[in-house]
């Protein structure tokens, strides 16, 4: 229908978003994010803190219990152990109030956002205007969140508790012995140093793996969804080598993945390795008071001993933290990108509660001036100026690309024209409010497309509060009553997924049973130009006729003989109106586009034979 | 439920030997990784021990400690950190690639199934279904490959950490052997419980893409109603239900976390308090405390991969039953190994269609006996009303499905003895519904064969498609598809037919190609096609001479398109009901008049 134009507006990407503002933006389209978030982190502190418990309880046990000047004090260590079990329970309570929160306000914030991004899908021009990427919008709306969730609730809480952690272990650390402290730190410099250059290596080697499961999904899909065409074609090998490839492609970008993620977590091990060397060996030169001239015995073997586990301590969120970088690249990714579908700005803008209410009466449609171009195209529409009287039948006809389907689009509102303005009973389109146009102007596209549920509930689509007594009423009014009978489970009856179970002309009944419920002044049909049975064909005809009694109505005609019973035809030829007038006259005109149109519409109704 | 629990857990270890067995070297590869990295572990903590009896007490003992001694420190701890870097680097890796050579090898095998099997399969398997079978499920299959060669290396581990805690103090040692078990089961626990409603959180993400998927593909609909709220509130509905079951494994995962992380740092401190009362009994030495202590924190983490392995095992084994099940299907079609004759002069096939049977369902035949014959070089337009078999007999005639009982001949050779693809070479089929590659205009015209370019604008020419190609950014590379340009209907449909007509096909079969293309295009394609002279593009320039023109069978509805034929064939029921040309057919037969009239009928009543 619309022709081989890129789309119009540019879905935004969000690449261009920073990540300290991608995560201001996404909280703030997410506020349960923050809802108690200083509980929330009180309680992370609480949970880091209880970490210290065990190597205090060490350190302390070993050097005022097992190695006491005295000799071991059995009574002190268990006091320690007493209190350090006690310190665990508080700790993993904590830990446990947090992590559940955590869940709770990422899950809400999340839905939340979800939510938001898909309805603005629906005011998105791309939806309609260019079938090929929906695949890409669902996405945004699932999977892009899907990470976005997986990294708030296990990499965000993590990376919570770990930095919590190596602030904590390094204050402790630093009231041990601050000398010791800077060793570690000194120790750990190179892999804090690299860390920016492996997550971006990180991030560019998981964004390869991303690109490769797409292409993977695709080429998987061609023995399935293409399989009749494979087949015919005997094309088997070459789809399969495509598949191959494919494999071969993701296999190696995962690889190369988790090559780096595994190297770059390698590193903290040796971090750590000669951070152990370095406490014990400075330790001992502390505790001789060789080092920054301390004292002699500034620092005891149990303290030396318990640096060891605070060293573990540290360790662990590093190596933890360096595992969360990963994720980190991935949801950041995917939140941009949901963001990006929000800033992606509507083009049509909903009056809303200040928009005119039309009433409902027959209606006039008025065109001045109008003029459509795609942003940066040249214009599909020009000088479009056009009147068409209220309860008039109008066929509107020119060839693939003349600009036909654009005229619907616009009458519709699915776009706004570019100059000039469009009006419906004296009101420009663009100051009537979006429900009430809904109201009063009905599509009725070419593929009647229907939604995995009853005949009944797709009916419904036009008046959500209509009965099964006045969905049967509007049946009969267009004379289906029968047809409707005739279905295994009558209004009940399942249609299947995208109405898969019925055949495309009864899809195209339901189309029409929704389009009379939903009762409009105005009705724009975009003629099925796939052939059906023609038994129903001349259903579907009767349907279309009462349907469009005592209405205004502009057809997108495929047909001459859909021109030839309209009050008037409007010829669009390049993108503009090049003929309007009732049928008899247009076709008297032998030198026009019509009367050449309507001439080798004769030659094929008529004879065999093809004029070459 | 144990029961069950016991199967999972067999039939899990099972799917992890098939991957063994395919892939030993890897896993051997990554499970020494592992082994080192444990070994190194427990080392690390044997080497704080060593320096703690031999370097650290007795330097602040004696205040004296040799240079040699540092020197060891630092030797044993650098040593060991960088062998068990390479141990982690092993072990991942390996591990990794295991899992994704494994994921290749099952999703060629699945694909090859695909395209070897009947399409009769096809039907029979929703598409949603066989794109699972080929990407989650492969994936879950293979999912407990990733902890695996960890899993053995803690196992390894464990046992050194054993050996270790006993020869330190058997006492201490018997806390440790409590503690292992007691972690390793809470995570099993804990991963089948998280497993169920992370299941269900699966299936309704699945639910929800699903819902926006529909939800998109009717946006005119949606939008044109003004629908929007009530599909919102649709998809909120269901996202809240994903939203609370991802909040029951956060619960569940909240509770189990700390726990797991207690249990190890409890027993430390019981080795503590039972570790002093020794040293003062003189039963052990400090040394020997810190050693059981340490070896306690460093493996309790680390076992937890145990629990993750089994907790895997449910996914994994659905997984892997799926996938069997695509890999066990049989009733691939059988080829002969007749080719087709190479017959100068008649360009056009004779097809024969003698005494076909036919029905997916044997209780409900859809041809009955059908016989007819084209001469090479005939247009014939097959007419009848829905469900007449028409389409029935395109896909015979391609071979997509096998006759019952009778013959499909072309030029005399049954489509049962020709070798595979051969029949592709002489016949070309454009379908109703056009299927675009993700590729570019070339690569979905030429499916890769060797064909020049002035021979497929000749095609594009034909198909009426020369004019919006060139308008394309890119003319003939220009990509198609998801990623690519989006294009309509009826431009989908001339593409798929210049596809057709580059091969030159000696039967060319239109089953209502051009249903979605305006009626004065639909004309020129008809003219274009009658009148090619020589089937345009002459087969990659073989030299064979004149072809004359192919012979065309046409399923159509249009008055027009009927118009093209020499000759009509009339079928009602899956039976050839009448013969012959168009003006004949309507004065003599009144079923046939009245079905081709429908549409003026229509105009009629209008």
């Amino acid at each position: 229908m619309s022709t081989a134009t890129t789309s119009g507006t540019v879905l935004h990407t969000g690449e261009d978003i920073g990540a300290w503002q991608t995560i201001r933006r996404g909280v703030r389209h997410s506020p349960e994010l923050v809802e108690g978030i200083w509980v929330t982190l009180m309680l992370a502190v609480l949970a880091s803190v209880g970490q210290i418990v065990v190597p205090v309880a060490v350190q302390q046990t070993i050097d005022r219990g097992l190695q006491a000047e005295q000799g071991p004090d059995v009574g002190f260590t268990a006091l320690m152990a007493t209190l350090a079990g006690v310190g665990l329970l508080v700790t993993s309570w904590a830990s446990y109030k947090m992590t559940a929160r955590l869940f709770d306000t990422s899950e809400r914030g999340l839905a939340t956002l979800r939510v938001k991004a898909f309805r603005h899908v629906h005011d998105l021009p791309m939806l309609t205007q260019n079938t090929e990427r929906r695949g890409a919008l669902v996405s945004r709306v699932t999977s892009d969140v899907d990470q976005v969730s997986q990294f708030l609730v296990f990499g965000g809480l993590l990376a919570v508790v770990s930095v919590g952690q190596i602030l904590i272990a390094t204050i402790v650390m630093v009231v041990y012995s601050w000398q010791l402290a800077l060793v570690v730190w000194i120790c750990f410099a190179p892999l804090f140093a690299s860390l920016r250059f492996f997550q971006r290596k990180l991030s560019a080697a998981y964004g390869t793996v991303r690109r490769q499961v797409g292409v993977l999904l695709s080429a998987v899909s061609e023995p399935v969804v293409g399989a009749a065409v494979v087949r015919s074609y005997a094309i088997e090998d070459r789809t399969q080598e495509r598949i191959d490839t494919a494999i071969d492609a993701h296999k190696a970008a995962s690889t190369r993945a988790q090559g780096f993620t595994a190297f770059s977590f390698s590193l903290g091990g040796i971090s750590a390795g000669l951070a152990n060397a370095g406490v014990l060996i400075v330790g001992i030169w502390l505790g001789h008071g060789r080092l920054w001239g301390s004292d002699e015995g500034s620092i005891t073997a149990g303290e030396v001993l318990a640096f060891a586990f605070l060293v573990t301590l540290f360790v662990g969120p590093v190596q933890m933290g360096t595992q969360i970088l990963t994720d980190a690249q991935n949801a950041i990714a995917g939140w941009r990108r949901v963001i990006g579908i929000l800033d992606t700005p509507a083009d049509l803008v909903d009056p809303g509660a200040a928009g005119v209410r039309l009433p409902h009466r027959p209606v006039d449609v008025v065109f001045e001036d109008v003029v459509f171009a795609y942003p940066g195209g040249r214009p599909v529409l020009r000088d479009i100026d056009l009147s068409i009287p209220a309860g008039r039948r109008v066929a509107v006809v020119g060839e693939t690309g003349s600009g036909k389907s654009t005229l619907a689009k616009l009458l519709t509102r699915l776009m706004d024209p570019s100059r000039g303005r469009v009006l419906i009973d004296g009101t420009d389109l663009r100051e009537i409010s979006e429900e009430s146009l809904r109201a009063r102007v009905v599509l009725v596209p070419q593929e009647g497309f229907l939604f995995d549920d009853t005949v009944a509930a797709n009916a419904r689509y036009g008046r959500l509060d209509a009965t099964d007594a006045e969905i049967s009423a509007a049946a009969d009014a267009l004379g289906l009553g029968d047809w409707l009978g005739g279905l295994p489970d009558g209004l009940a009856t399942q249609v299947g997924q995208r109405g898969e179970s019925l055949s495309a002309g009864e899809r195209q009944l339901v189309a029409l049973l929704r389009a009379q419920l939903a009762d409009p002044d105005l009705l724009v049909l975009d003629e099925a130009t796939s052939a059906v049975d023609p038994a129903l064909e001349v259903r579907i005809g009767r349907a279309l006729e009462r349907l469009m009694s005592g209405r205004t109505s502009v057809t997108i005609a495929h047909r001459l003989s859909t021109a030839e019973a309209a009050d008037e035809v409007i010829v669009v030829d390049v993108g503009r109106i090049v003929q309007q007038g009732p049928h008899a006259v247009l076709a008297s005109e032998p030198d026009s586009t019509y009367g050449r149109l309507y001439r080798s519409w004769v030659a094929q109704q008529g004879a065999p034979i093809i004029d070459p | 439920m144990q029961a069950r629990g016991r199967g999972t857990t067999t039939a899990g270890f099972a799917v992890l030997w098939v991957a063994i067995k395919r892939e030993p070297w890897i896993f051997t590869l990554s499970t020494l990784g592992s082994v080192l990295f444990g070994a190194l572990t427990v080392a690390d903590a044997w080497v704080l021990g060593w320096s703690t009896d031999h370097v650290v007490l007795p330097a602040f003992r004696d205040g004296e400690i040799g240079a040699d001694m540092l020197w060891a420190v630092l030797g044993l701890f650098v040593g060991v950190a960088i062998l068990r870097a390479v141990g982690i680097v092993a072990r991942r890796l390996g591990a990794g690639v295991m899992q994704y050579r494994m994921q290749a090898h099952s999703r060629r095998a699945v694909t090859r199934q695909y395209l070897g099997l009947p399409m009769s399969w096809h039907q029979k398997h929703p598409t949603g279904e066989l794109l699972s079978n080929a990407n989650a499920d492969v994936e879950a299959a293979w999912g407990p490959i990733a902890p695996l060669p960890m899993a053995v290396g803690t196992l390894a581990m464990m046992v050194i950490a054993v050996v270790q805690m006993l020869l330190a103090d058997l006492v201490l040692a018997a806390v440790g052997l409590l503690v292992f078990p007691l972690v390793i089961v809470t995570n099993v626990i804990y991963q089948r419980l998280a497993s169920g409603w992370a299941t269900r959180a699966q299936q309704l993400r699945a639910e929800l893409s699903e819902i926006a998927h529909e939800s998109f593909d009717g946006a005119m609909v949606i939008k044109t109603l003004g629908r929007e709220p009530e599909e919102t509130a649709r998809f909120a509905a269901k996202a809240d239900e994903l939203r609370e079951a991802n909040i029951r494994v956060g619960r569940i995962r909240a509770a189990f976390d700390p726990a797991l992380a207690a249990l190890p740092n409890l027993a430390v401190l019981v080795v503590l308090v039972i570790g002093v009362q020794r040293v003062v009994s003189g039963a052990t030495d400090p040394g020997a405390v810190v050693t059981v202590a340490y070896l306690l924190t460093v493996v309790s983490f680390p076992i937890r991969s145990i629990g993750w392995l089994l907790g895997d095992f449910p996914r994994s084994v659905v997984g892997f039953r799926r996938v069997s099940a695509v890999l066990a299907a049989t009733g691939a079609m059988p080829y002969g190994d007749l080719r087709m004759p190479d017959a100068p002069g008649t360009p056009g096939a004779r097809l024969e269609v003698d005494g076909v049977d036919f029905g997916f369902d044997p209780a409900r035949p859809l041809l009955r006996d059908l016989s007819f014959t084209i001469e090479p070089g005939r247009t014939v337009a097959l007419v009848g009303a829905t469900a007449s078999g028409k389409s029935t007999l395109t896909t015979l005639l391609t071979r997509l499905v096998d006759v019952d009982d009778g013959a499909i001949r072309i030029d005399g050779i049954d489509l049962r003895d020709l070798r595979r693809g051969e029949l592709a070479g002489s016949l070309a089929v454009v379908p109703q519904t056009a299927f675009l590659f993700d590729d570019t205009v070339r690569g979905n015209i030429t499916l890769g064969a060797e064909v020049s370019d002035e021979a497929i604008w000749d095609a594009l020419r034909t198909a009426q498609a020369d004019g919006f190609v060139a308008a394309l950014p890119h003319g003939l590379d220009t990509r198609l598809g998801e990623r690519g340009t989006s294009l309509s209907g009826g431009q989908r449909q001339r593409l798929s037919l210049a596809r057709a007509l580059v091969r030159s096909p000696r039967l060319l079969l239109l089953d209502d190609a051009t249903s979605a293309v305006d009626p004065d295009v639909e004309a020129r394609i008809l003219a274009g096609l009658r009148d090619r002279p020589d089937g345009a593009g002459d087969r990659a320039g073989d030299g064979a001479g004149d072809r004359g023109g192919a012979t065309l069978l046409v399923v159509a509805y249009r008055k027009a398109t009927i118009g093209l034929a020499d000759e009509v064939l009339f079928l009602v029921d899956g039976a050839i009901a009448d013969r012959g040309p168009h003006a004949d057919l309507v004065a003599r037969n009144a079923d046939y008049a009245r079905l081709v009239n429908a549409y003026e009928t229509e105009e009629v009543t209008a």
